[in-house]
């Protein structure tokens, strides 16, 4: 017998799957955007901007072999692409949120405080994708929550 | 004594067949619960309540968060 000592609270921060009405929200995990552009520390920030021309943000997540988030390149810090290192100008502990934030009022503070998106992590830190506000906004919209 | 599990071995063995039982209140269960689990709450964990679980595959027992 084995004891899932975090559980539930900690399968629904990680995003995956669940069964019941509870599970039909709107939560952060759900409306990420996937396909983002990574790199690790080492990386330069030419190689990092060339992955952003191909992913679904304009931003770069910096993470470790683990996809553990490290920092963050924004487009601004990538308009200097070149062959220095993506750890040694990367925005170091960005905010993160959990898969199971419920959206209304994460886009509520994130409004608030004027931060247009939001990376999404597991418990562990590992990324699972970026939340753009306007994405949830417009979830939101379709559903009459805002 | 149950094994602690970190997600990742709870995953692990999902894969290999265990059975996932929540703990939580039925009302719990209902509204949200991991795929497959079957609910048996812990105010009413009996031998009875226990016997439809297979003893020869890996049991996972899960609450809201630690027990």
């Amino acid at each position: 017998v084995y004891d899932y000592v975090a559980g539930k609270a900690d399968w629904l921060a990680a995003g995956l799957a669940t069964v019941g009405p509870g599970s039909a929200g709107y939560r952060a995990g759900a409306v990420a955007r996937q396909g983002i552009a990574t790199c690790e520390t080492e990386e330069t920030l030419a190689d990092a901007g060339g992955r952003v021309a191909d992913s679904d943000w304009t931003g770069c997540v910096v993470v470790n072999s683990v996809r553990v988030v490290l920092g963050v390149l924004g487009a601004e810090d990538l308009a200097a692409a070149g062959e220095v290192a993506a750890g040694s100008v990367m925005r170091i502990g960005p905010p993160t949120v959990r898969a199971n934030e419920e959206v209304a009022p994460l886009v509520e503070r994130m409004a608030a405080r004027a931060i247009d998106s939001i990376l999404v992590t597991d418990p562990d830190g590992r990324l699972l994708g970026v939340m753009v506000r306007a994405d949830a906004e417009a979830a939101l919209a379709r559903v009459g929550g805002l | 004594v149950p094994t602690p599990a970190h997600r990742d071995r709870v995953r692990e063995l999902l894969g290999t067949g265990a059975q996932l039982v929540e703990v939580l209140p039925a009302h719990e269960y209902d509204d949200e619960h991991l795929p497959g689990a079957v609910n048996i709450p812990l105010k009413r964990m009996t031998p009875e309540a226990v016997a439809g679980l297979d003893q020869g595959r890996p049991i996972v027992v899960y609450c809201w968060d630690s027990l």
